[in-house]
């Protein structure tokens, strides 16, 4: 429970806080920031006595466990160092980001997102299942994304979100994938239940496919070479933002997820190789590539960049001192990145550039923020007393002592050498080119940062200082447990300390800080590195071409398949629908079955023949439009009669009721259109229409009569048997409406008024004017509108019966509402709309909420009394003189049915019958009379 | 009557399909509302056609009529209703917006073009 809370507090008390005391200003927003991630760092490090005695929590809440996915936690040595550093440098941010922020910039925005993106990254390390993790990944992802582009006017802050979206979120499908495979090999997925079965996930054939995956996952989210491109583009996020996520913590993510797994991946030989060469040749590039911006967080981009691909490095080899080095770099690359990209934040904010060719001479202006980035700088380049120095070294000693894997274990050694001149080469650069190098005219004149705005920094340089002199003292308990976390407690025996006598690691670094200072001075006065320009040929660029070349891509299919007929995507689509239903049938021929066919009844022939009078009827004459109507509407009637034949009571009255009112929408809806379509589709166009349908036709006959003519096997007998017991009602139709499948009901009574509120829509501005009847007519309307006002009583009555008997016989909510709306519908016919109003009264939309509403309340009630939703009750009260009378609480459910239809066909119909067309110029209508 | 009941079902919905594929806004509603009831004819002809029994308890000598297909379909029904008055209404309104019931929205193709090509 203490996990979840740390895991959920930041955001769920934090953003929210904040968001809500922005209002009050920015500290107030702050303060309410800050508050729940202190909360959660004094909570973690309650739980730390324990951790560092070597012990672990998992805690386990099943969560979907259909799918394997549960609420799952650990915390261990590893997630103590992630949790910390995460709770901790957060804590940093939000005091820094108070100061960073101009008074125009939305701070609660920013603070609601970093406590989104706190929570997302806690939930990463401390999970234990890996479908859990998979959701805080892609959650980070889309926070970094919304973070990335925060300052929305800006061009490539859009562009850098999406790009770092498009990479670190698919990079999470493939993680998806892969964890999804060894997910599948071991049958959970709880890490300890993968690690217990290391073995047989090791050896299924299908594992290299997942170990690729779940690389391709790290390599992405940790910006390895070639996926590093997004990293720098990043940078267009607010500096605390860059400080936080894309140095300290997200980048991270990676690096942890192989950790996490190294007791599954460890050792293995795929893994070793290709976790090494990325990580090597990642860090040489980036390392390089950093000497040359000049833009202050481009270059700590690219320089994350190589941090990120040296851990990677430690990672992938199969030693355990490697994986002490690797998370050891964590704490230390976390605590002096994110110091220098505040120190960096600090001198954009003053000096209103970050461009190193502009800046220079700052040593006098700001001393404080110089000492900050020179302690800070120093760690990054690996200089002893700084703490970078020490996870250095292990590195330098890693690179010496790699053996069995061919070519690398030659080129390691200078490779490693190399990268780290470089980072001694930016490092100089860093310093050299902001504070001592000649001034510059810069945009305004420099001065002094906001006191608190440097304390996140000094808090991080202390740290750096205080872990670079006194290792033992300090850091070295908590990253002991963190490796053996990740090592499972195989540590040798082993002393972090800062001096442990000449050798060839302590060499190494003599000659990567005298060699890096050597470049920067030939970089400097030799080549004149400010006049460098970059080179086009970039990641970045190569994206680019990518993104823009799939938009086209997909904008030419679509253009291609959506050429706005119609006509024509109905065609594809019956089209798809007959290759689709003609493979099964190519597949096993078509046989009949087993079942004794009905000899057929003269009656049948009759309706038959209505029926298909009806329908081919229309066809024939479809361009003759009231005659297709009313020939269409035969073969409604004619469906319910056979509906009433084949023992369907309940269908055969709605089908009756529903073709009535069909009937009417489709004459209401003529009067608004041309009474006729000319001849238009030429013959070819007409046979291609003729054989989609036959052949539709066909496959549909087919289809029934391969079922028709089979024995069934049916679950209804459940319905059959529980009607009376369990939903008190002889009718199992209308039990299975209001009481088995009611809330199936409840989400269709829902739909159809929707439908009926969107045909109501559809007539905005159509509304009103028309003449409810043809003034020729009014002779018939007296007769009709007196025979209607008489007919209304009865049809109301019967609606009432039929509502009332529905739960026993043939009836119920539905047919009631169709025949109460037919009766008013047939006042509207007699007397006009208005009149018709004037006797309803309540508007039809009202109805349907109100129906709605009752049936929803109905099914709420059995919540209340702790069942779930929908669960009816049935009761057989005596009542005096009525004697016994059943009733169940489904009656008030149909009663919601019976609203919600009455005002849906009510609804439609006024909507329709209401509306005036005006007579447009494009066509008129007797000119279509063919 | 269960080949009469496949064959009816089929040339209905051959029927709709044709109207759906036509080019005015008034057949297609109409083929739609008439593929609905051949669907719907379709689904409840899966519980099998049985005369003479009733889906109400208690069951008479020839057993009962099976029914979840009729509860379904008889939602099914409406909902058909409901759909058929919405693509009226939108009809109606793509005249009016349009000032044409060709059910692309435009009227003329020009001439000589063959009608269902682009």
């Amino acid at each position: 429970m203490t996990l979840l809370i740390i895991i959920l507090l930041p955001f769920f008390a934090g953003a929210v806080g904040t968001l809500i005391a922005q209002r009050r200003g920015f500290s107030a927003a702050a303060w309410a920031a800050a508050a729940p991630v202190a909360v959660s760092l004094a909570l973690l490090a309650g739980e730390m006595p324990e951790i560092l005695t070597g012990e672990q929590i998992i805690v386990s809440r099943p969560w979907l466990p259909q799918l394997g996915l549960n609420l799952s936690f650990r915390l261990d040595g590893l997630t103590l160092l992630f949790g910390l550093l995460i709770l901790g440098i957060g804590l940093l941010v939000i005091l820094y980001a108070r100061y960073y922020l101009s008074p125009e910039d939305r701070i609660g925005r920013l603070y609601a997102l970093l406590m989104l993106f706190m929570t997302a990254m806690l939930g990463i390390v401390f999970s234990e299942n890996a479908l859990l993790l998979v959701m805080f990944w892609e959650l980070t992802s889309l926070s970094s994304f919304l973070l990335i582009g925060f300052w929305t006017h800006s061009p490539l802050a859009r562009q850098g979100a999406r790009m770092a979206f498009a990479v670190t979120g698919g990079g999470g499908l493939a993680l998806l994938g892969g964890l999804l495979l060894v997910g599948n090999i071991a049958g959970s997925f709880e890490f300890s239940d993968w690690f217990a079965a290391r073995e047989a996930i090791r050896d299924h054939p299908h594992f290299n496919v997942a170990l690729g995956l779940i690389l391709l996952g790290a390599f992405t989210k940790s910006a390895q070479f070639p996926f590093h491109f997004w990293l720098p583009a990043a940078m267009a996020a607010p500096t605390p933002v860059s400080a936080y996520l894309h140095s300290a913590t997200m980048v991270k993510a990676g690096v942890f997820l192989l950790a996490r797994l190294y007791p599954l991946l460890g050792g293995n030989l795929v893994f070793e190789y290709v976790t090494t060469t990325v990580g090597l040749t990642t860090m040489v590039f980036g390392a390089y590539v950093a000497m040359f911006r000049h833009d202050l967080k481009g270059l700590l981009a690219y320089s994350t960049i190589s941090h990120l691909g040296l851990i990677m490095f430690l990672l992938g080899l199969d030693t355990p001192m490697s994986s002490l080095a690797a998370v050891f770099h964590v704490g230390n690359h976390a605590t002096f990145k994110a110091s220098l990209f505040m120190a960096a934040g600090i001198i954009d904010h003053e000096c209103g550039t970050r461009d190193m060719r502009r800046l220079g001479g700052l040593w006098r202006q700001m001393p404080q923020t110089a000492v900050l980035a020179i302690v800070a700088a120093s760690a990054m380049a690996g200089v002893p007393l700084f703490n970078g120095f020490l996870s250095k070294e292990m590195f330098f000693a890693e690179a010496l002592d790699l053996h069995g894997i061919p070519l690398l274990e030659n080129i390691a050694p200078a490779a490693v050498t190399l990268g780290s001149m470089f980072s001694v080469a930016y490092s100089v650069r860093f310093i050299h080119d902001v504070f001592f190098d000649e001034p510059h005219e810069l945009p305004h004149r420099p001065h002094k940062p906001p006191r608190y705005m440097k304390i996140p920094a000094e808090v991080l340089a202390v740290v750096c200082i205080a872990v670079g002199v006194l290792p033992g003292h300090t850091v070295a308990p908590l990253v002991d447990v963190a490796a053996r976390a990740v090592v499972e407690d195989t540590l040798p025996f082993y002393r972090i300390t800062l001096w442990h006598g000449f050798s060839l690691p302590l060499v190494m670094s003599v000659v990567a800080l005298a060699g890096g200072s050597v470049i920067y001075w030939l970089l400097r006065n030799r080549y004149d590195v400010h006049l460098h320009v970059p080179v086009r040929y970039t990641g970045r660029l190569l994206f680019q071409h990518a993104y823009d070349g799939v938009i086209a891509a997909a904008g030419r299919l679509t253009n291609r398949l959506q050429n706005g007929s119609l006509q024509r995507y109905l065609a594809f689509a019956a089209a798809a629908f007959i290759g689709l239903g003609l493979w099964p049938f190519m597949q096993h021929g078509v046989h009949a079955g087993d079942r004794t066919p009905m000899p057929a009844a003269p009656f049948g022939f009759a309706v038959w023949g209505l029926a298909m009078l009806g329908a081919l009827g229309a066809v024939w004459n479809h361009r003759d439009r009231i005659v297709a109507a009313i020939l269409a509407g035969m073969t409604g009637l004619a469906a319910s009669i056979a509906f009433a034949y084949f023992s369907a009571p309940d269908l055969s009255l709605t089908q009756l009721a529903i073709e009535v009112v069909t009937t009417l929408v489709l004459l209401m809806g003529l009067t608004l259109l041309p009474q006729s379509s000319r001849a238009e589709s030429t013959s070819g166009g007409k046979a291609r229409d003729a054989v989609i349908a036959i052949m539709v036709g066909a496959g549909v006959a087919l289809l029934s009569w391969t079922v028709l003519s089979r024995s069934q096997e049916t679950i209804s007998w459940y319905f059959w048997e529980n009607s009376v017991p369990g939903g008190g009602g002889h009718n199992v139709v209308n039990v299975l409406l209001v009481d088995f499948r009611g809330f199936d009901t409840f989400g269709e009574i829902t739909v159809l008024g929707i439908a009926a509120l969107c045909t109501w829509m559809l007539m905005e501005g159509l509304r009103g004017g028309r003449p409810s009847i043809t003034p020729a007519l009014s002779g018939n309307r007296l007769i009709f509108a007196a025979a209607a006002r008489v007919l209304l009583a009865f049809a109301l009555v019967v609606a009432l019966h039929l509502f009332l008997r529905g739960h026993d016989l043939p009836g119920g909510g539905f047919v009631a509402g169709l025949i109460a709306a037919l009766a008013i519908m047939m006042q509207y016919m007699g007397s006009g709309l208005r009149a018709m109003l004037a006797r309803i009264r309540i508007d039809f939309w009202r109805w349907i909420g109100g129906g709605v509403l009752v049936a929803g309340l109905t099914g709420l009630a059995s919540v209340l009394a702790g069942l779930p939703f929908l669960t009816s009750a049935t009761r057989h009260p005596l009542v005096p003189l009525l004697g016994e009378v059943p009733l169940a609480s489904a009656m008030a459910f149909d009663l919601g049915v019976f609203m919600a239809v009455l005002g849906t066909t009510l609804l439609t119909l006024t909507a329709l019958g209401e509306a005036r067309g005006k007579p447009t110029s494009a066509e008129e209508d007797g000119r279509w009379k063919s | 009557m269960e080949v009469m009941m496949a064959a009816g079902i089929g040339i209905m919905a051959a029927g709709a399909v044709y109207l759906v594929l036509r080019e005015r806004s008034f057949s297609v509603v109409l083929g739609l509302s008439l593929l609905s009831t051949a669907a719907n004819l379709f689904i409840f002809s899966m519980g099998r056609l049985r005369p003479g029994v009733s889906p109400i308890v208690p069951a008479g000598a020839d057993g009962y009529a099976d029914p979840l297909p009729q509860a379904l379909v008889l939602t099914a029904i409406v909902i058909g209703f409901g759909m058929t008055g919405f693509i009226m209404a939108l009809a109606v309104r793509l005249r009016h917006e349009t000032g044409t019931d060709h059910i692309d929205g435009v009227e003329a193709r020009p001439e000589g073009m063959p009608e269902h090509d682009s």
